[in-house]
């Protein structure tokens, strides 16, 4: 114990008895250069069992300086850097509008099977039945998720996918003759859609959520006008909260000739409990990374797709899977065919469909992020309709209570109930001088992830907590009490928060001379 | 899920809530069960039947169904299938699957609190080094989806530095994939792309910006950049200086692209070259072809446009005990600050698959970067001989790197289906990506040339026994 009381940054009593973090062994690791010594190779160079065959010199170049290494020095450097990162596997990771929940590791596995990691992405088609198979089940599934009629797995990623439906919307009002010029977007929807919406040459029109955090239809009735291509938004919006009008809004945009976009990162709220495509949403993005448990990698790979309602489907990215009968093979007999257990997959076949007229064009070089797909599909059938219901339930389940055992030490800027993610502010503790950030970093010696914060714009010093369904009640207890007492130091020990943290390998990084002085290589 | 506190219940095994702990969690909540939990969704929003969905399968259903569904296709592991346009089989050594499934790399996000993100800020910075050394660049991006998406934004920089132009000029040998997603990135947006055509020997052919300096119209004060793939779709390797000539003479940015990054283990560097953003795919640096995707696109520039360029990059700093560590930096480019004013809206990219290509670039290292690449090349080589030998023509004859394009004699098309069954994809049929491009230089259509034109590849996963196979079997 005595140990605890000593930690660095020189505070004493820095670790209090709740915290599920301790400080331990970890390394310093120098740049892969710094380790190279001129004639290692980590890696295995196949024979030359052909002749050489040099190139014209004038084409050569110098070889790249990479780093010369041997394979431990390599596994030993990617290990030691491993130790530094906080991931989902170690610990709670609660970053609001990210959806941080557990990566099933069956998804790994059947991504690696040797037939869809090899699978060429130009294949023959009847060389590619199964990959071809897998998307098109997964289309289905999530347009049943979405209530929606048609969708495509092309984007590579959230924004990708509001670029997709953006790009829908705008081939959408060329096909009716008038192409539009603006586009409504509340100060509750995600950072990204502005940008998408830009890309597509559609003018911002920023209007504001009530006081309740709710949009109303008057404030999109007072803008919405037959020069504006529709709305983005975002339910449940940025700040946890559904947009109950959802309905009324996407009449009067319809009324005016517009489409409804919706931005889908928080389905984690809603499957098997509303069905987008019912609310009036013409065009939704999903985050298969968010909420169908695909692994946010450092960053990404992610996968965006779209689900549209059917007036949209011509405009969709090429080429289209299709399900098509195909003629019985003649030398199965007609018995053996109807004792064939796998009939069904037997008299189809999947094709790629490339002559749509207008549709939007290609979206990604191949066909969207593959791999990722096939982590998604199999966290749906790993589930099934009533597991993900109960995913949304659970979720919406752990941002209730965490929203109620919290709302007395932290201001709740809405007080109403939330969905799978609750939004406070540090308006409390700036009396003493402590913001969001201090709060943040205070949390990681906790043995947390610290909450999303300073976004949703909206709110003031927000802190956007996400749980998700996977964390247990007694994890989140944990929390709790972990934020509990942050709270606490905030008003007795502030310094200890302004100084956190104190157990990751740094403490506080400079970010403004990394921003004027940019050094990006080694 | 309040049905049932009896043995029979059997809990799924991601969902860690018990019956205890859901009526403990309601009463503090003051809800009676989960469904009071949405009392802000209008009842009449609700849905009123389950979703339809299979039912749910165990573990080892799903093993079986989805080991069924990867059998249908025909893996280059256990296939010899001789397509690249784009995605090729490399050997991937162990330690990057071993290391990559780290879950500290796998299962964390974007580094947006660094004090508890190092490895992949590190891992990163690493990465923006080694490739930028590939290249012969400065700066590089932490990542973008692929090569196309990487593409087309790179001449959307071009086209807001260079203001008032509404025009790119495109080789039509960029991958045919590739300009259709310019084509898309552009509509909206009003801007078009030129096609520049290919000369005979499969390079780009540079003869429109003579022309249009002699005409009247000007039309050059239109276009923002020109943009070449080297090795291009035909495989051909590309006068990079000379476009870079061109462009500097008509003041205009000089864009490269590629698709096998290998190649520059022993080309020269486009960087050096003159090439204002280099863009590719870096899929050949020890990731999986995985049907196309998620591969891994590659931006990188001269240090005068790193203000200009899309997505997140890595920068070196120091901590408050004056340690040195990494953040993200230059942020006020990106959407979530500059929202409608950003440079893109690119968000999450392709992080784990630069963390593998960095791992790849530290195994491989130096030595084995030019022992692979000149082994693609002697390979394909070779196989280019072997199909000579079987009657096939070569009709471009730059020089390439590790694909070309054969014609193939005729009747080849029926053999080829044959082979399928031996497990043997011969080559990729690229008469459909030029249904009617003109390709002499006079100008005289010959959209029938391409018939019968397949593009051949070969890299180091394929021995001298599978290419004598293949000769002989086609022959």
């Amino acid at each position: 114990m005595e140990d605890q009381n000593s930690c660095r940054g020189g505070f004493e009593n820095c670790l209090n008895a709740q915290q599920t973090a301790a400080s331990g062994l970890i390394f310093k690791e120098p740049f892969l250069w710094e380790k190279s010594r001129d004639g290692r190779c980590a890696m295995s160079i196949p024979m030359q069992d052909v002749e050489h065959s040099p190139l014209d010199p004038e084409l050569v170049g110098d070889a790249p300086n990479l780093p010369q290494l041997s394979e431990l020095d390599v596994v030993r450097h990617y290990t030691r850097l491993s130790q530094w990162n906080f991931g989902v596997d170690s610990g709670m990771y609660p970053l609001g509008s990210c959806t941080m929940k557990y990566n099933p590791k069956t998804n790994e596995v059947q991504a690696s099977r040797l037939g869809f990691a090899g699978a060429h992405p130009l294949l023959d088609e009847d060389l590619c039945q199964g990959a071809l198979e897998l998307i098109y089940n997964l289309e289905q599934y999530l347009a049943e998720i979405t209530g929606m009629d048609a969708v495509t797995l092309q984007p590579a990623a959230g924004a990708h996918g509001e670029l997709a439906g953006m790009l829908t919307i705008h081939a959408y009002h060329a096909k009716q003759g008038h192409q539009r010029t603006k586009i409504i977007i509340p100060d509750t929807a995600h950072g990204t859609n502005p940008a998408s919406a830009t890309l597509c040459g559609y003018q911002s029109v920023n209007i504001h959520s009530g006081d309740n955090g709710i949009l109303t239809p008057e404030a999109v009735a007072a803008v919405m006008d037959e020069e504006t291509a529709g709305i983005m938004i975002t339910n449940p919006n940025t700040l946890g909260l559904f947009e109950e009008n959802i309905k009324e809004i996407a009449q009067i945009v319809h009324a005016k000739g517009g489409l409804v976009y919706g931005d889908g990162a928080n389905l984690n709220a809603i499957m098997g409990i509303v069905k987008p495509g019912e609310l009036g949403i013409d065009v939704i993005h999903l985050n298969l990374h968010k909420t169908f448990t695909t692994p946010h990698g450092g960053g990404g790979p992610g996968s965006g797709p779209i689900a549209v309602v059917k007036a949209l489907e011509p405009f969709l990215p090429v080429p289209r899977v299709e399900k098509i009968p195909c003629s019985p093979n003649p030398n199965q007999s007609s018995k053996e065919r109807g004792n064939n257990l796998n009939n069904d997959k037997n008299s189809y076949k999947y094709t790629l469909v490339y002559d749509r007229p207008d549709s939007m064009g290609r979206l990604l070089t191949f066909h969207g992020h593959f791999g990722i797909l096939v982590r998604a599909y199999s966290y749906i059938l790993s589930m099934g309709a009533k597991g993900l219901t109960d995913v949304s339930k659970l979720a919406v389940l752990n941002a209730n209570y965490i929203k109620e055992l919290l709302k007395q030490d932290f201001y709740l800027p809405y007080d109403r109930p939330c969905m799978h993610e609750c939004v406070f502010t540090d308006k409390f503790q700036s009396d003493n001088g402590v913001t969001t950030l201090d709060m943040a970093k205070r949390i990681m010696d906790y043995g947390f992830h610290p909450p999303t914060v300073y976004f949703p714009l909206v709110v003031h010093g927000a802190i956007m907590i996400e749980p998700t369904e996977t964390e247990s009640k007694q994890t989140i207890d944990q929390f709790i009490h972990a934020f509990k007492s942050v709270a606490q130091e905030a008003k007795e020990n502030p310094e200890i928060l302004k100084s956190a943290p104190h157990l990751p390998k740094l403490s506080r990084l400079d970010e403004v001379s990394a921003a004027r002085k940019p050094v990006l290589r080694g | 899920m309040e049905s049932s506190n009896s043995m029979n219940y059997l809990p799924m095994r991601y969902l860690p809530h018990t019956q205890q702990d859901i009526k403990e969690m309601l009463t503090v909540i003051g809800c009676k069960s989960l469904d009071d939990l949405f009392p802000t969704i209008p009842a009449e929003y609700r849905i009123k039947t389950e979703m339809c969905l299979p039912k749910p399968m165990t573990e080892w259903e799903l093993n079986a169904h989805i080991s069924e569904l990867a059998s249908k296709n025909a893996s280059s592991y256990s296939n010899k299938v001789f397509i690249g346009a784009g995605s090729y089989p490399h050997h991937i050594p162990s330690i990057i699957p071993y290391l990559i499934s780290r879950s500290e790399f796998m299962t964390a996000y974007t580094p947006y609190q660094p004090e508890i993100s190092q490895g992949t800020l590190q891992g990163i910075y690493e990465f923006q080094t080694m490739i930028t050394e590939l290249l012969g660049t400065e700066v590089a991006t932490a990542s973008h989806y692929d090569c196309g998406t990487a593409l087309a934004e790179a001449l959307l920089i071009a086209l807001r530095k260079k203001k008032n132009s509404k025009k790119v000029a495109v080789s039509s040998l960029v991958h045919p994939h590739h300009r259709e997603i310019i084509r898309t990135y552009f509509e909206p947006a009003g801007y078009k792309m030129v096609e520049l055509p290919a000369t005979v020997d499969g390079t780009t052919d540079l003869s429109y910006f003579d022309e249009i300096n002699k005409s009247s119209t000007g039309g050059i004060d239109d276009i923002a950049a020109i943009a070449v793939q080297s090795p291009n779709f035909f495989g051909c390797i590309e006068d990079i200086a000379q476009v870079k000539a061109v462009a500097e003479s008509k003041k205009i940015m000089c864009i490269t692209s590629f698709t096998e990054a290998l190649a520059y283990g022993l080309l020269k560097k486009p960087g050096q070259l003159g090439a204002d953003i280099v863009v590719g795919d870096g899929q050949s640096l020890g990731i999986a072809q995985s049907f196309g995707g998620p591969g891994l696109g590659i931006m990188t520039s001269s240090k005068q446009y790193v203000r200009d360029l899309p997505g997140r990059l890595v920068g070196r700093t120091k901590d408050r005990r004056g340690e040195d560590g990494f953040v993200l930096t230059l942020s006020t480019r990106e959407q979530h600050i500059k929202r409608e004013k950003a440079s893109s809206n690119i968000c999450s990219n392709n992080g784990l698959n630069a963390m593998i290509a960095g791992i790849y670039m530290a195994a491989v290292g130096k030595i084995g970067i030019r022992k692979i690449a000149q082994l693609n090349h002697d390979k394909a080589m070779f196989l280019k001989t072997k199909l000579e030998e079987a009657g096939f023509e070569i009709p471009f004859k730059a020089p390439f790197f590790n694909e070309f394009v054969v014609k193939a004699p005729e009747g080849f098309a029926a053999k080829r289906e044959e082979l399928k069954k031996k497990g043997i994809v011969a080559g990729l049929d690229i008469s459909k990506y030029y249904p009617t491009k003109k390709f002499d230089q006079n100008g005289k259509s010959c959209g029938q040339e391409l018939k019968n034109h397949y593009l051949f590849f070969a890299t180091e996963v394929f021995s001298k026994d599978d290419i004598e196979m293949l000769a002989k079997e086609v022959k």
